[in-house]
């Protein structure tokens, strides 16, 4: 069978799991819709959380990331590993043992204080949509490479699916599509990397065979990439370009943003007792750095592979993937020197430095650009997302494999979106109407509410994937940042200082909040032409500002806390009460 | 009034242990990402074990590996420490 059919059975049979479980584990009371009744076995919520946790980004875009940027990559790695850290040790088994529905809950209840809660619905509603629109994009994405759909019908196919099993099944549908997707989207992953481990290294453990020799010289595989790299003027694979104090604020960011994400939070109060969500936060990791490690290695076999199938080609006998990938825009060629022969250097191969096609094709048949030659060697232009897309091609894989990759970065993108879209939901028809707005209502009105948010939700999420704002790709990966700046903070000291008061954890928060987004806005929209390092403060990236919009959140929180009265005596009593699991008893 | 103060330094034992535990293990936390994978990773990398420069490997695997052993060693040693002062949930 051809890759194309094969993706279509891949796909379909995936979607009718995901429907199948969906029917199963559908929710009737608020209780299952918020948090599957809070009876999720650890590990199924580990795999849950993986799959919640592991977005189109971590699937798709990582490892092209690393594969082009080497050692910084690393910051990605460790950043959305770390955070587990963090959270299992600092805050999940805390937030389990406080025993409510949503992060704005935490919030409000401990800070008594109904400002504090609305802070916290207006930042996981700006977070979780952010991170949601680019979710949605990419169903489409990998709809339009792979089956040759239009995006927007590729979208609206994912909507489809996600409203079935997010608007009828809530947290408990959401959790066991998750566990499936899991295995889809981790399966698909692995595979196609322990081909080619196999292929590059002889090793079948791709995270082993990062390591290991080529198969067919005697020759460590990194070496042979650093000599590859240097020889082709570029940056050696195993080093960075970044300053060490980027390097260190970005990660920071990324780690305590990753525990401070409400969508990875409300998983924990999925489980039935404290020490499961310890143990869950375990399981959890065990399955992300399954992919964790794995993308590391397919970075540097894809880079080799690439440089080996590129470099030198002449464009007249490309395979038949150059051409597919040039057509929809993730390839351009540039013959600077019009020899007909692809040369691959370091630097940009144009200016600017992604492609613009014009109409009509050149002397050698490749695509026109409206670019202008930058002064190096370099002609050709690599999108980072290619790597996971078409390396399996490019390493000229069975069909089969091909296949799986669509399907792989489908789950990866739905479960996320899933989980991120129950997180806005919840915080409208929970945090906003039954504990601000309307009190009053029954939880089947509670209920009622909650499927409509949803609704409502799954249909703007759709509309940002339809129509992207410019901004999206942007802003992703600062709601990490945001996270950081916001959450992170008021939550630890709200468990970990009786003292913090709701004056402190507002000012900390608006803080913390104000300071990232300024920072975030002015080199982003205001004035894009100075983001460089030279303007930064202290050279640090808004990539990496939400170290530093924490550290003032915590700050301002500090400072506040000492000037103000201590909170009230039964708040002092709750905080006392969520650091133990159970009530003493006997010892035996 | 006694028996008051009894629990509550009962709960505070417990805490320190907890508190004590937390912070020998974000200590390696600390040590292996941003030590060994951010700031001591030139001086690392003049290592070589097996087909990686060591601050490399800290960056891109060992640190991944390290935390996955250090939420393992925190839910069981609390789960000790949660039996041993009498807090560990019964069914």
């Amino acid at each position: 069978m051809s890759a194309q059919l094969l993706t279509y059975v891949f796909v379909g049979l995936s979607f009718a799991l995901y429907i199948g479980i969906a029917i199963w584990s559908r929710s009737s009371t608020t209780q299952e819709f918020y948090v599957a009744g809070g009876h999720v076995h650890p590990l199924a919520n580990g795999a849950a959380t993986a799959a919640d946790w592991m977005s189109a980004a971590s699937y798709l875009s990582m490892a092209g990331i690393i594969a082009f940027e080497g050692a910084d990559g690393a910051r990605y790695l460790m950043g959305w590993t770390g955070g587990y850290v963090l959270l299992a040790l600092c805050l999940a088994p805390y937030l389990r043992k406080f025993a409510k529905f949503t992060v704005p809950d935490f919030v409000g209840d401990r800070y008594y204080s109904q400002t504090a809660r609305l802070v916290a619905v207006v930042c996981v509603i700006f977070i979780s949509f952010t991170y949601v629109a680019g979710q949605m994009r990419g169903v489409g994405v990998v709809f339009s490479r792979f089956l040759e759909v239009d995006i927007n019908t590729g979208v609206v196919i994912g909507m489809g699916i996600v409203f079935f099993y997010a608007v009828l099944g809530g947290m408990k549908g959401i959790t066991y599509t998750q566990v499936a997707q899991f295995c889809v989207l981790i399966f698909a992953f692995l595979v196609p990397a322990i081909y080619i481990s196999i292929a590059l290294t002889n090793n079948p453990f791709p995270m082993l065979g990062l390591g290991s020799t080529m198969a067919n010289e005697p020759v460590y595989l990194l070496d042979k990439l650093d000599g590859l790299t240097t020889e082709l003027g570029m940056t050696a694979f195993t080093s960075g370009n970044k300053s060490t104090l980027d390097m260190l604020f970005i990660t920071a960011a990324l780690m305590a943003g990753t525990a401070g994400l409400p969508h990875v939070i409300v998983r924990f109060f999925t489980v039935p007792r404290v020490r499961d969500a310890r143990i869950s936060a375990g399981y959890a990791l065990i399955f992300i750095a399954l992919l964790y490690t794995t993308a590391p290695a397919v970075a540097a076999f894809a880079r080799i592979n690439i440089i080996n199938a590129m470099d030198g080609l002449q464009y007249a006998e490309a395979p038949q993937w150059f051409g597919k990938w040039e057509d929809s825009g993730l390839i351009a060629w540039f013959d600077k020197n019009g020899d007909g022969e692809i040369q691959y250097r370091g630097g940009a191969a144009m200016s600017p430095a992604t492609p613009a096609f014009a109409e009509g094709r050149g002397v050698s048949g490749e695509r026109l650009l409206t670019n202008q030659p930058t002064a190096n060697d370099n002609e050709l232009y690599i999108d980072r997302d290619i790597i996971v897309l078409a390396h399996p091609e490019i390493a000229q894989l069975p069909n089969w494999v091909v296949a799986l990759v669509a399907a792989g970065g489908l789950a990866a993108a739905l479960s996320t979106a899933a989980g991120l879209l129950l997180v806005i939901s919840t915080a409208i028809s929970h945090d906003l109407m039954k504990k601000t707005f309307r009190p009053h209502i029954t939880e089947r009105q509670e209920l009622r509410y909650a499927r409509m948010a949803a609704a409502v939700a799954v249909a703007v999420a759709g509309l940002f994937g339809i129509y992207p704002p410019g901004f999206v790709a942007e802003v992703v990966a600062f709601a990490f940042g945001l996270a950081a700046a916001s959450f992170f903070p008021v939550i630890l000291l709200g468990i970990f200082s009786t003292r913090m008061n709701k004056e402190a954890a507002i000012s900390g928060m608006l803080t913390g909040l104000v300071f990232t987004f300024g920072y975030i806005v002015y080199f982003k929209f205001i004035d894009p032409a100075s983001n460089a390092a030279a303007h930064w403060w202290f050279g640090i990236s808004p990539e990496g500002i939400g170290t530093l919009g924490m550290i003032l959140n915590f700050l301002v929180a500090f400072v506040v806390m000492n000037l103000t009265p201590p909170p009230p005596q039964h708040i002092q009593d709750l905080v006392q009460d969520i650091r133990v699991p159970q009530a003493r008893h006997a010892l035996t | 009034m006694a028996q008051n103060n009894k629990k509550k330094d009962a709960n505070h034992a417990y805490w320190h242990a907890n508190l004590r535990l937390m912070a020998g293990l974000l200590t390696i936390w600390f040590v292996v990402s941003f030590g060994c994978g951010i700031l001591w990773v030139d001086d690392l990398n003049q290592f070589h074990v097996y087909g990686f420069k060591l601050g490399f490997w800290f960056s891109q695997q060992g640190s991944i590996y390290t935390f996955v052993i250090l939420i393992f060693v925190y839910a069981w040693r609390m789960n000790q420490i949660d039996k041993a002062h009498g807090v560990d949930e019964q069914e």
